[in-house]
């Protein structure tokens, strides 16, 4: 086997082991019920820990995804609330303004040479400060169209219902699976979380492929802010404190590098799946305590870095015993 | 002389800052006595921006050997809660604060061993703690917000020594203190040499590793001070809370200060003014009587502008320009025996 899908494999096998072991408690962890539900609670943190993996995959970190769901979901209340326009119009123009809001920030790295890391934490307080600047309530979304999107589900059999929002998760994930690993575009973020000044060297144009990277997160977090409406029924300003980090974790968790250049969006939903998994386990047993949830996922974070690790230098060793 | 040329962006931007806040806040540099305590919007800025100065002094040692320590806001957490704990089931004061720099200490040699020892990234290393660390404070107050009342330990937060608060009287001596410690020692230097080449101080025969994890260590010390401060100050342990987003100030406050996040070069001095920055925005905006739904707005604004103008790209070019000026005005012999030459 090829020593890059070492850190997938391994995360599809303890993704499977888990589940194997939540299976020996809790036979019916593997109703069609219980997949459903883990595809729809977790469908917008599958989206924008997609676009964040592109973002991890050329070396770069995006913190400001939280708070751009949060103020996703507040436009569209409160645009929603305050005109008679169509919910699809105002998905549209909203993924215009995240898709701009994130390209402006790639495109501050690139020209004033910052640190992702600042950039996207000042994108941070500005998305989360757009937000409070809507609303600082609770605005409920009413409207037949989103009533409509509630209801549309797919009954699977065993009477577990796929509904839409889990639908678009994999969607998603199958479209950032050809974006990363099929296109050009895909080709430069790998080269340039390989290193910028070789991925240069190589005719990567830089900055339009960073402006690329960030506003593609953007648009992620904006079509994970819609899912997010649409799961709640809702749009809070303070939702979704700290969803930046657990999209890290399921990134990492999922068998990407946070240094960059390699790792897989398929290995992103197993990552998420895996949490999601550790959150179901918790609601079944019903004794543990949700910070339970927390340490858990800091424990398998630091497992997986440290397979990662070895199996790095592991497969760098084999390449130096055959040179 | 060269400490104040270094210093001078950051005493000018919070120059800047403070003209800026006065303008809409006139009485903002007003200082009053009133019960034998200082009291007026200065001494609010020093004694709120304590918890983010002292992540801050850790943080920039931390940043100074190229690395980021994500996890202070959650080891904050779990030293209020240790410290509230000790307290409420009446261990008595000096165990309260020992317990939690222990508590503090253990977390710092955590990261310290898996960034320094095990090679993990630092960004990540840490990322570790920041996620189970609420749990585990979490695990300690039971999920409760853990409430006490003894005033030994509520002096952290707000008591006061010759009029002056002792949050504030905290950081101040836990700067001059490290800032020595660096200083007049060789620490300083060596923490640098590690910063801008690992491999390369090694070989040179500094202990990078020893290093490392020693300054880790005193991030975590410096987080368990300003969870103690935390807790103190609202008499109450709250771990889903204390010290949320404050890992992402002190970063801030490191950055503001003119740190570069590549390592390599450090001031404490100007990480603080960097901490003061932020609290006087923060504070600066609640006073001049802005809707609060603005603050991050205006945050962010001041910050993007702080951060464009100490871009590294604007400096160089500033650099350039004025080497430029520097060669036109007195050429150097070596050059000028040259271009005679040519």
């Amino acid at each position: 086997m090829n020593p890059r899908l070492y850190p997938l494999a391994a995360t599809i096998a303890i993704f499977l082991l888990a589940w194997f072991v939540c299976w020996t408690q809790f036979p019916f962890m593997l109703s069609t019920r219980v997949v459903g539900n883990l595809l729809t609670d977790n469908a917008y943190l599958g989206i924008v820990a997609v676009g964040m993996t592109v973002v991890i995959l050329s070396g770069g970190i995006d913190l400001s995804v939280g708070s751009v769901i949060a103020f996703s979901g507040v436009f569209i209340a409160v645009v929603l609330r305050d005109t008679p326009l169509h919910p699809l119009i105002v998905f549209a123009l909203l993924l215009m303004i995240t898709t701009a809001f994130g390209g402006f920030m790639g495109w501050l790295i690139h020209k004033l040479a910052m640190p992702p890391f600042i950039v996207t934490l000042a994108g941070m307080f500005l998305a989360r400060g757009a937000a409070y600047m809507l609303t600082i309530d609770s605005v409920p979304i009413e409207h037949a169209f989103y009533d409509l999107l509630d209801d549309a589900y797919w009954v699977m059999p065993g009477k577990g219902r796929l509904r839409l929002i889990g639908i678009i998760m994999l969607l998603t994930v199958a479209a950032g699976m050809v974006v990363a690993h099929k296109t050009r575009f895909g080709a430069s973020v790998f080269a340039l979380g390989g290193g910028e000044a070789t991925a240069r060297l190589m005719g990567v144009r830089v900055g339009a492929t960073t402006v690329g990277i960030y506003a593609f997160s953007g648009a992620m977090a904006g079509l994970a802010g819609i899912v997010f409406s649409i799961y709640t029924g809702s749009g809070y300003p303070l939702a979704n404190v700290g969803t930046e980090l657990t999209a890290i974790a399921a990134v990492v968790i999922g068998g990407t590098l946070l240094s960059g250049g390699a790792g897989f969006v398929f290995g992103t939903l197993i990552g998420v799946l895996t949490m999601g998994l550790i959150q179901t386990y918790i609601v079944f047993d019903g004794t543990l305590s949700s910070w339970w949830t927390k340490i858990v996922i800091g424990l398998l974070l630091l497992v997986f870095i440290l397979l990662q690790k070895a199996l790095v230098r592991l497969s760098t060793g084999r390449a130096l015993a055959r040179a | 002389m060269s400490l104040l040329r270094r210093l001078a962006p950051q005493i000018l931007t919070l120059a800047a800052v403070v003209a800026l806040v006065t303008l809409f806040f006139p009485d903002f540099l007003r200082i009053t006595m009133a019960d034998g305590r200082l009291v007026g919007p200065v001494m609010d800025v020093l004694k709120r921006g304590a918890p983010v100065a002292l992540l801050a002094v850790g943080m920039t040692l931390v940043i100074a050997t190229r690395g980021i320590d994500l996890s202070v806001g959650t080891v904050m957490a779990i030293t209020g809660a240790v410290a509230a704990w000790a307290i409420t089931h009446g261990l008595g004061l000096p165990a309260a604060l020992g317990l939690a720099l222990l508590a503090g200490a253990a977390a710092g040699l955590w990261n310290g061993c898996l960034v320094a020892v095990v090679g993990i990234q630092p960004i990540v290393a840490t990322l570790i703690l920041m996620t189970s660390g609420r749990g585990i404070a979490q695990l300690i107050t039971e999920g409760r917000i853990l409430t006490f009342s003894d005033p030994g330990l509520a002096f952290f937060g707000s008591g006061e020594i010759l009029g002056i608060p002792v949050p504030a009287l905290l950081w101040l001596v836990t700067g001059i203190g490290v800032t020595l410690l660096m200083r007049r020692t060789a620490l300083g230097m060596l923490i640098e040499a590690v910063g801008v080449n690992r491999a390369a101080s090694s070989l040179a025969g500094v202990n990078a590793t020893v290093l490392l994890v020693a300054v880790y260590v005193a991030s975590g010390l410096c987080a368990a001070l300003a969870g103690i401060v935390a807790t103190a100050d609202i008499r109450g342990a709250d771990a889903n809370n204390a010290g949320l987003w404050l890992e992402l100030d002190a970063i801030l406050a490191v950055v503001i200060g003119g740190n570069s996040l590549l390592g390599g070069r450090f001031s404490i001095a100007a990480s603080l003014i960097g901490a003061l920055i932020i609290q006087t925005i923060d504070t600066g905006i609640v006073l001049a009587g802005f809707p609060s739904e603005y603050n991050l707005i205006i945050k962010a604004g001041l910050v993007l502008v702080i951060l464009v103008l100490q871009s590294p790209n604007l400096g160089s070019t500033w650099h350039a320009l004025r080497a430029a000026a520097d060669r036109r005005r007195e050429p150097a012999p070596a050059r000028s025996a040259k271009e005679t030459g040519r």
